[in-house]
């Protein structure tokens, strides 16, 4: 297994009481699946992304990936183990403002000390989503659909093992989000990465191996897509 | 149809948002706070000072009005006292001389004032003695008072005996709250006092000593005083004694308190304007953090120029609080200020609290914030309504309106104008203002050039995180000039100030340093210099330089009479007053002096000057030799002819030839130099300098001098450099009080700018956690960034401090210059620290907890 989650749980102080976000979370996820996780606004979906990928901390529960238990580690543990083995697709693409495409896609391999002849790599990287002539463009003069090829072609840079995907077409137009979309699945089956992907388009999940759902911070049901 | 401006809801909605915001611009509030704090406590201590000095101004002379002279009084002089006494005036002798005093039971000795005074001084205020009561009825015959600080330098106390020119006197008691004198007491060490008659028995009053002799008056009447003054006005000019009145002096002494008070309400103004940045970088993070909530009032129908007022309304309202805090702490260090100054008030300071000192600072600092505030808030007025719809749209740039223009001509226009209000002249105001002007520009650009250069220099091969935070100062949004403005100009303020004083106490070793006399003798009569060198060991006798000193005053230059002269209408040919009219104490001798460098003409010897050997025929008269610039103010050239009154008598002498002088050397210096042979036999006294170099025998020397020769005065040069060490340390500390406030300002302002970037920098920071950045790259990249932008700021001030050292320390004080590293460096590390501070606590958060939440926090 890929990913593993036992008895997960969050809960946040609101208003001086606690607020249970997720609650019993148990869930596996095999290698290079693709899993889709759906659930109404509230469900807990960008929390549960947030906890798999280590982002956060639960207030129960264990999370292993790869077969590392990623709460065991510290801080700077997890840092690394994602620098490695994890990569992410936000809605809001969150580039770094104050870099050009190229130098946004390259900071993972800088992180690593890998950048030295990656250059090359993430140029291709970038071809690859069609962006091959906006290298030097800043974020803020890319549209929402080059700024999240940007991020996509930045989230294959590292070669990862798991990537996680937060609502990444929730920004889009729907032509713009297909083509990110299928991007995406491309990109996966070529690297062979296990991808889970937090989504309230249902047609979208459709095209998973599994969908997840979730409601009131439990999963509700846990069915197979219709993938391509 | 045209949308109009609502004041009313601009008012509601200023009060509901300030509610939320009063944390976030607390530290704009501060920035104010603290200027304002400086300028009311300047304002209300100068007021307070001066007032006292007025209120108190018998009791600072200790009498009405004051006669005082440099030698004994002439008759001419004594008849019209007399004529006062028998109209009832009362009337104090004070005679003072400069003398050796020995206290025989610690065997130390030092250069004192020695003051005799007569019982009934001082008419006003009340003199206490330890053990009490030892003033009244005046001091007997041989009995002395002295001030503590002789106990302590002679190291001795009451009941011990002091030797004072040859008489024994026993120490009754200290003496303190007396009259006193602040220009003299500085120039020689404390005061001991004696009876009229002791002073007399010990012979210190002879030809040539330094002393002063001073009768002081009561006369109650205020128009006594002035008609003493209408009436007899031309004897004393002629017999060369000064009338001053009680009121005048306080007069003189408040109006250099009201002087020096401006000079410091200019660096509390700099503090002030410092603060100013603060408020506009607040005010600008402020602004863009509320750039969604004014799109959406635009949506709803807020016109530009109401969500303008909204914020307009808020940043004055916080300026008001922030200016009534200042005014409250400033009241509070006024209070304090008197006990802080005790050491050097001349008299009491009873503290009132001033309306006047406390609107005039509230007014300056609300216009401050209001002003700096605007050009940040103008561009509320331009928010676009589609940017509640999407975030990220960015209107088009707009090219600079004429309202930000006008709105920068107005924050130049106040400045100047606050300059001039708070200087002590406007010429001074324009000055400071300039000198803002230039040090901004400067300081733009030297950021900006070194920015560039670290661009184009910095290493490529440095590790990524190191090259993440370097390149963060010359990317987009950065704040790199306003945090080398702000921190740039507190250090080049404080830069400047040690930069200066270092020079000036490096220029004090050198002129009291190895091989530069350390011991000089003065009074010494004719028939006494082989005695006073007998007391020298070799080789320090045969190196010890002997000069004569003549009293001379200039009767004709070339057969013209001073009058004449002055009255000359040619500019160019009439001599400067003071060159003309001073008291010259001339000298004699064969050789040039160890300090002076022959330029024009040719020594006695035949030795011809470094730029022209023009040879001079005296025709049998005495040759003349004179400084440079006597000679350039009293516009007289080789060949003319100077005629001096010496002692009564007419001596007629030639310029042959142009001295230039290094007057920082501690060596016998004079203006005019005759050669020997003229004046030998005229009443003269004699000067010996030497170098002695072991402390101890420096002290045997001048007991045997006490003991041997009463009437010469001694001064160890060691003294004298602690005392202008001790006057060095003052002004530093009056400055460093100040210079804490435009430095805490620069702390505040350091705050505003860099929270400005501060929520960009916390996204970047959680981002690249979540690309898989250990705490430490993240850290690594937040330190090199502060650590750069420190660096970069203080080089930006301490490279234009260099500058105004270079600039103020030669013209100003006549000093050599040179920069100096350890102090500078000391000053850039802790510029640089303090930036890497400010900048880690704001990005904790960061470092202490996970990436999601921090991300959350953190808004695009």
């Amino acid at each position: 297994m890929m990913i593993v989650a036992q008895g997960l749980e969050k809960t946040y102080m609101s208003g001086g009481r606690p607020l249970p976000v997720l609650t019993s979370i148990d869930l596996e996820v095999e290698a290079e699946s693709f899993v889709a996780v759906v659930g109404p606004s509230g469900s807990g979906k960008t929390t549960l992304l947030g906890l798999l990928a280590g982002l956060d901390e639960p207030t129960r529960g264990r999370v292993y990936l790869d077969g590392e238990d990623i709460f065991a580690l510290t801080e700077d543990g997890r840092a690394e183990f994602r620098l490695q083995r994890v990569g992410f697709v936000f809605q809001t693409f969150y580039l770094l403002p104050t870099l050009t495409a190229l130098e946004n896609v390259l900071v993972p391999l800088e992180l690593r000390g890998t950048a030295k002849g990656l250059t090359g790599e993430a140029t291709a990287l970038l071809e690859r989503v069609g962006l091959g002539d906006r290298l030097d463009h800043f974020p803020a003069q890319l549209s929402g659909g080059e700024q999240q090829r940007v991020a996509l072609a930045r989230a294959f840079a590292n070669r990862p093992k798991i990537l996680f995907a937060d609502e990444p077409t929730g920004n889009l137009d729907q032509e713009t989000g297909e083509g990110i979309v299928e991007m995406l699945e491309e990109l996966n089956r070529d690297a062979r990465t296990t991808l889970v992907m937090v989504t309230h388009d249902l047609s979208l999940a459709a095209r998973a191996h599994r969908i997840v759902s979730l409601a009131g911070g439990r999963i509700v049901s846990d069915r197979a897509g219709q993938p391509a | 149809m045209r949308n109009k401006l609502r004041l009313g809801f601009a008012v509601r909605f200023a009060m509901r948002e300030s509610r939320h915001s009063l944390r976030r611009v607390g530290v704009y509030m501060a920035s104010i706070t603290l200027g304002v704090a400086a300028l009311v406590s300047i304002h209300s201590f100068r007021d307070d000072v001066a007032r006292s000095i007025q209120e108190e101004a018998d009791v600072l002379m200790g009498a009405n009005a004051r006669l005082r002279a440099s030698r004994e009084l002439p008759d001419s002089i004594s008849t019209i006292l007399d004529s006062l006494s028998r109209a009832g005036v009362e009337m104090a002798r004070v005679t003072t001389a400069g003398s050796m005093v020995l206290a025989p039971v610690s065997g130390a000795v030092r250069l004192m004032q020695v003051r005799a005074v007569d019982g009934s001084y001082p008419f006003y205020g009340t003199v206490s003695t330890e053990p009490a009561g030892h003033w009244t009825g005046g001091i007997g015959p041989g009995e002395v008072l002295v001030d503590p600080a002789a106990l302590t330098q002679l190291d001795t106390e009451v009941g011990d005996t002091l030797v004072v020119g040859g008489v024994r006197l026993v120490i009754a008691a200290t003496v303190s709250d007396l009259p006193t004198d602040l220009g003299f007491d500085f120039a020689i060490g404390p005061k001991v006092y004696l009876s009229q008659e002791a002073m007399t028995r010990a012979e210190l009053l002879g030809a040539g000593s330094l002393a002063r002799y001073e009768v002081f008056l009561r006369m109650p009447d205020r128009d006594d005083r002035g008609v003493l003054r209408d009436r007899y006005s031309q004897v004393f000019s002629a017999t060369r004694v000064r009338y001053t009145t009680a009121r005048q002096q306080a007069q003189d002494l408040s109006n250099g308190v009201r002087f020096l008070g401006r000079f410091l309400a200019l660096v509390g103004l700099g503090a002030l304007l410092l603060g100013g940045i603060g408020v506009a970088s607040s005010i600008h993070v402020y602004v863009n953090e509320k750039r969604p909530g004014v799109a959406v009032l635009r949506c709803m129908g807020a016109s530009q120029w109401t969500a303008f007022l909204a914020y307009m309304i808020q940043a004055g309202a916080m300026g008001l609080l922030g200016s009534l805090a200042g005014v409250t702490l400033g009241v509070l260090v006024q209070e304090t200020l008197p006990f802080v100054l005790k050491e050097v008030l001349p008299v009491a300071v009873d503290t009132h609290f001033s309306m006047g000192s406390a609107l005039t600072g509230l007014g300056i600092g609300v216009w401050v914030a209001v002003i700096f505030a605007l050009i940040p808030l103008l561009s509320v007025k331009d928010v676009p309504p589609l940017q509640a719809l999407r975030q990220d749209f960015e209107p088009p740039r707009r090219r600079a309106d004429s309202l930000t223009i006008g709105a920068y001509a107005l924050l130049a226009a106040s400045v100047l104008v606050l300059c001039i209000i708070e200087a002590p002249e406007p010429e001074l105001g324009l000055g400071f203002a300039g000198a803002l002007s230039v040090a901004v520009a400067v300081l733009t650009l030297v950021g900006w050039s070194l920015t560039r250069l670290t661009r184009r220099f910095f290493p490529r091969g440095a590790s990524y995180p190191i090259r993440q935070g370097v390149s963060n100062l010359f990317r987009p949004q950065n704040q790199t000039v306003s945090v080398t403005l702000a921190l740039g100009f507190g250090a080049f303020v404080i830069g400047t100030v040690v930069e200066v004083e270092g020079n000036i106490r490096k220029d004090l070793t050198l002129s009291f340093g190895e091989g530069q006399p350390n011991l000089l003798f003065f009074d010494v009569q004719t028939d006494q210099i082989e005695g006073v060198l007998d007391l020298l060991p070799e080789p320090v006798r045969s190196n010890a330089e002997v000069a004569p000193l003549v009293p001379s005053k200039i009767v004709a230059i070339n057969g013209r009479t001073p009058e004449e002269l002055r009255a000359d209408t040619v500019r160019e040919r009439r001599p400067d007053a003071w060159a003309l009219r001073r008291e010259y104490r001339n000298s004699y001798r064969a050789r040039l002096g160890r300090a002076e460098t022959l330029v024009h003409g040719r020594w006695w010897d035949g030795t011809p000057g470094e730029e022209d050997g023009q040879e001079v025929d005296a025709g049998g008269l005495t040759r003349l030799s004179l400084e440079l610039e006597v000679a350039r103010s009293l516009k007289v050239s080789l060949g003319d002819t100077i005629t001096w009154d010496i002692s009564g008598f007419r001596v007629p002498s030639v310029l042959t030839n142009l001295r230039r002088v290094d007057w920082n050397r501690m060596e016998p210096n004079f203006y005019a130099i005759l050669e020997p042979g003229g004046l030998e036999d005229g009443p003269q006294t004699i000067m010996i300098v030497a170098r002695l170099e072991d402390s101890g025998a420096r002290a045997e020397v001048q007991r045997d001098l006490v003991r041997a020769f009463p009437n010469v005065a001694a001064l160890d040069f060691s003294r004298v450099q602690e005392a202008i060490d001790t006057v060095l340390s003052r002004v530093r500390q009056a400055v460093g009080f100040l210079g804490a406030f435009s430095a805490l300002a620069g702390v505040l302002v350091l705050i505003s700018s860099l929270a400005a970037s501060r929520v960009h920098r916390l996204r970047e920071g959680a981002l690249l956690k979540i690309l898989g950045a250990s705490r430490r790259q993240v850290l690594t990249v937040l330190f090199a960034e502060y650590l750069a932008l420190g660096t970069l700021a203080s080089a930006s001030g301490l490279l234009l401090a260099v500058g105004a050292g270079a600039v103020v320390v030669p013209n100003v004080f006549e000093l050599a210059y040179a920069p100096r590293v350890v102090p500078l460096t000391a000053i850039w590390a802790t510029v640089a620290a303090l930036t890497v501070l400010v900048g880690l606590l704001g990005s904790r958060s960061l470092l202490t907890r996970p990436p999601l939440p921090v991300l959350r926090e953190a808004p695009e």
